[in-house]
């Protein structure tokens, strides 16, 4: 029985390592960031669906996670497409380029919001960049001087706040998400203050993208599903996520405004909410042709039946970009154009 | 002198009821707190296994709507060639926003269509097409038809939102709800079994979304585990058990495997990613890498069960096979090992069903994705239940949460029955000396 056992396995895997050798893939592989996901899922269901290619496999690896992937080779081992909720850094770009991913093409997909929720049942929060700053930056400014954050509750921040403690449950540093939140929020509202510009680049930066290691910032690293449930067992608890998500959640969790403004899809598009940011994907032009479907799957993604203003990615909650850059990013996407850093 | 004896007598007698009363008092107290400890665990189960159901037993039930779909040759096919190339690329969604229509608002404007297209899936479409590609007699014909609502008009027909018009978080406008209602008094809604739950690979329209493709995953997966690990574990039990001498060396491997046994599952999952991707150049996402690295962890549990197993045969059988002139393969092969196996087969299934549950390791071999097609064979792109389940309760749209909870039921009852098989396998083949 052993042996006969044995000698099955023994030829299974050699048929599966024959087999494996023969087979190149064929199928789009995408990577990277766990907001744009939802509507690259979106796509690349449509996009299986018409029939005529393999669905397209999406992981959600985070941005950062995304990056490391994709610029890791060209071959078949390697992602196709990677997505992005922030730009490409110059020592990612660099990265790629020295393991001879050379021509990227660099597709801006529409917009998201960043924004500051709480359960429906809490107080209402009115916010300002700078009181997030205040609440969730390791160091703040006291008499003109840096020290550890002495805040412990909201109205310590600012007396129009609840007297409630200070609890954000934020992105962790792999997200996308946080990396807006930082150059976003954090940066703008602390490099505003005279005493932090007379610093040097590099004390300037360290005091003003760290976040409090107290306890008042809590990092979540899973997804925004976590931070939900974090938020709606304990009211006063604040939390960072997107835009999209709020939208499809909004019994259960509600946005505080920011800047005196209101989240939605027009002040988002149009600029007027303050802490909104472009989502991007990226593609690898030396696998088009040699994987194939992926001018296919450009073209579906870029189409206006997907991403545009009444899409069905905005039924995803994406949020369109106006129509002049949407034709703009369509035809760069369609004539592969090269990125340049 | 007799009172101050009897005294005594009475005091002794006191001190021993006293001390008698303290142990019984500590035994009923020790045996108070091991049941309230069951009790407690039973609680959280239940509390447990309770929300899940709660939760999730809407999701094996779909909502239908009745349409009346006028199947337009114009639309379908307006040259009448009946040419299955024009058959399978005709706009059916066309028909389906048609009979909506001609249903409940005849003078419809572009934003009412949009409106009325909303309440159905856009899997419809695809169950027109279907139908015609099958009997292209049907164009021209009228029929009602029984249509997959969308999750939006779902959740509002199950009750998991608030049906109020305009309250937060219902999808669905005063205008659509009116239409729900006015549907809902003509008996042209209805709640049936969600085969499609069943059938169906991840989607991202949660009405649409199923399981099969992460249960074949999980299958494909589970069998190269079982391929790999079983003969292996066996082979090392074996040989560790009845034929290696007792030295430093051996002594080393026990230690080391009884250590792996313990070693976190993640790890296991970044040796995958070093080994079988990176150097062997596997497939990514694919069954057969999950099944290498399940079998991985597998193997310690194998193999320590099995060197029990073999542990328990007593040495008068191997005496006695001895004394008959088998030699020690013919011993091992004829007589211990068959005796062992119920044993060996029992720790074999409770390593698979930890591997079943597993979805730490497979996150580093690209097994956490998006995968829509059914896996045909153990190297194409799949996920498993554990991560399908991981995956829907990540995603935004409400109607995911009840598919979440009927994936975990789905889950368990696998796992409860494969447990089951290791129990019944014990009680019916294991012999006590």
């Amino acid at each position: 029985m052993i042996r006969k056992t044995l000698a099955v396995a023994a030829v299974a895997v050699a048929a599966i390592a024959v087999t494996d050798a023969a087979q190149a893939r064929d199928q789009i592989r995408i990577v990277g960031s766990s907001t744009v996901y939802p509507f690259s899922t979106a796509v690349a269901e449509q996009f299986g669906k018409a029939g005529k290619f393999k669905t397209p496999v999406v992981e959600s690896t985070g941005t950062g996670g995304g990056m490391r992937l994709f610029c890791s080779g060209v071959g078949e081992n390697f992602p196709d497409i990677t997505n992005a909720s922030r730009r490409i850094t110059a020592s990612e770009f660099e990265n790629c380029t020295k393991n001879g991913v050379t021509g990227i093409t660099e597709v801006v997909v529409g917009f998201d919001g960043i924004v500051f929720i709480n359960a429906k049942s809490g107080p209402k929060f009115a916010l300002t960049r700078e009181q997030m700053y205040k609440a969730t930056a390791k160091e703040v400014l006291v008499g003109g001087k840096l020290t550890a954050n002495p805040y412990k509750l909201w109205n310590d921040v600012d007396p129009a706040l609840p007297k409630e403690p200070i609890l954000v449950y934020g992105p962790a540093p792999n997200h996308g998400t946080r990396d807006a939140y930082v150059e976003l929020v954090l940066d703008p509202a602390c490099e505003k203050q005279p005493e932090i510009k007379a610093l040097d680049k590099d004390t300037r930066k360290k005091a003003c993208q760290t976040v409090r290691e107290d306890g008042a910032w809590v990092e979540v690293s899973e997804n925004y599903t976590v931070i939900q449930q974090k938020i709606t067992s304990n009211p006063a608890a604040v939390g960072v996520i997107t835009f999209s998500y709020l939208d499809q959640n909004a019994d259960k969790i509600q946005a505080a405004t920011v800047d005196g403004k209101t989240a939605s899809f027009d002040s988002i598009a149009n600029g007027s909410y303050p802490v909104s940011r472009p989502l991007f994907f990226y593609v690898k032009k030396q696998h088009v042709g040699m994987i194939p479907g992926i001018k296919e799957y450009l073209a579906e993604f870029t189409a206006d039946k997907a991403w545009g203003k009444e899409g069905y990615l905005a039924d995803k909650g994406l949020i369109a970009s106006p129509d002049a850059q949407r034709k703009e990013q369509a035809a760069n996407a369609k004539a592969l154009g090269d990125m340049k850093m | 002198m007799t009172e101050m004896i009897q005294t005594t007598a009475t005091r002794t007698a006191e001190t021993v009821a006293a001390r008698l009363n303290r142990r019984y008092t500590a035994e009923r107290r020790f045996r108070a707190l091991g049941l309230g400890a069951i009790l407690l665990s039973v609680g959280f189960l239940a509390v447990l296994l309770g929300s899940i159901v709660d939760k999730g037993w809407t999701g094996f039930l779909q909502t239908q709507i009745a349409v009346e779909i006028a199947f337009d040759p114009q639309v379908i096919d307006p040259e009448g060639t009946r040419d299955p190339a024009t058959l399978d690329t005709a706009d059916y969604a066309a028909l389906v926003r048609a009979g909506m229509a001609a249903r409940l608002s005849p003078e419809a404007d572009r934003a009412t269509r949009r409106d009325l297209s909303a309440l159905v899936s856009t899997m419809a479409a695809d169950q027109l097409r279907a139908m015609v590609t099958a009997d292209p007699a049907l164009i021209g014909s009228r029929a009602t038809l029984w249509l997959l609502a969308s999750d939006k008009l779902d959740m509002v027909v199950k009750g998991q939102v608030p049906r109020q018009v305009g309250a937060a978080g219902n999808a669905l406008n005063d205008r659509q709800l009116g239409w729900l209602a006015d549907l809902e008094q003509a008996h042209q809604t209805r709640k049936t079994f969600n085969t499609t739950f069943f059938t169906a690979g991840d989607s991202r329209a949660p009405e649409q979304a199923g399981i099969w493709g992460a249960v074949v995953g999980s299958f494909f997966s589970l069998a190269i585990t079982l391929l790999v690990s079983f003969p292996l574990g066996v082979a090392t039990a074996v040989y560790l058990e009845e034929f290696a001498p007792i030295n430093r060396w051996t002594n080393l491997i026990e230690v080391n495997i009884n250590n792996l046994a313990a070693v976190p599952s993640v790890v296991f999952g970044l040796l995958g990613l070093a080994v079988f991707l990176n150097v062997f150049h596997m497939p990514r996402s694919a069954p057969l890498v999950g099944g290498l690295v399940l079998a991985l962890i597998c193997l310690p549990t194998i193999i320590i069960a099995g060197r029990a197993a073999l542990k328990a045969v007593p040495p008068s059988i191997r005496q006695a096979a001895a004394g008959l002139g088998a030699s020690p393969l013919q011993i091992v092969a004829h007589h211990v090992l068959p005796l062992a196996m119920p044993g060996m087969l029992t720790g074999t299934i409770l390593g698979m069903a930890r591997a079943l549950g597993e979805t730490a390791p497979l996150l580093m071999i690209g097994m956490v994705a998006f995968i829509v097609d059914i896996p045909k064979s153990p190297l194409d792109p799949s996920a498993v239940l554990p991560v399908q389940i991981y995956l829907w309760a990540g995603s935004p749209e409400r109607a995911f949460v009840e598919k979440t909870s009927a994936a975990i039921m789905v889950l368990l009852l696998f796992l409860v029955s494969m447990n089951m098989v290791a129990i019944v396998l014990r009680k019916k083949f294991e012999r006590r000396w």
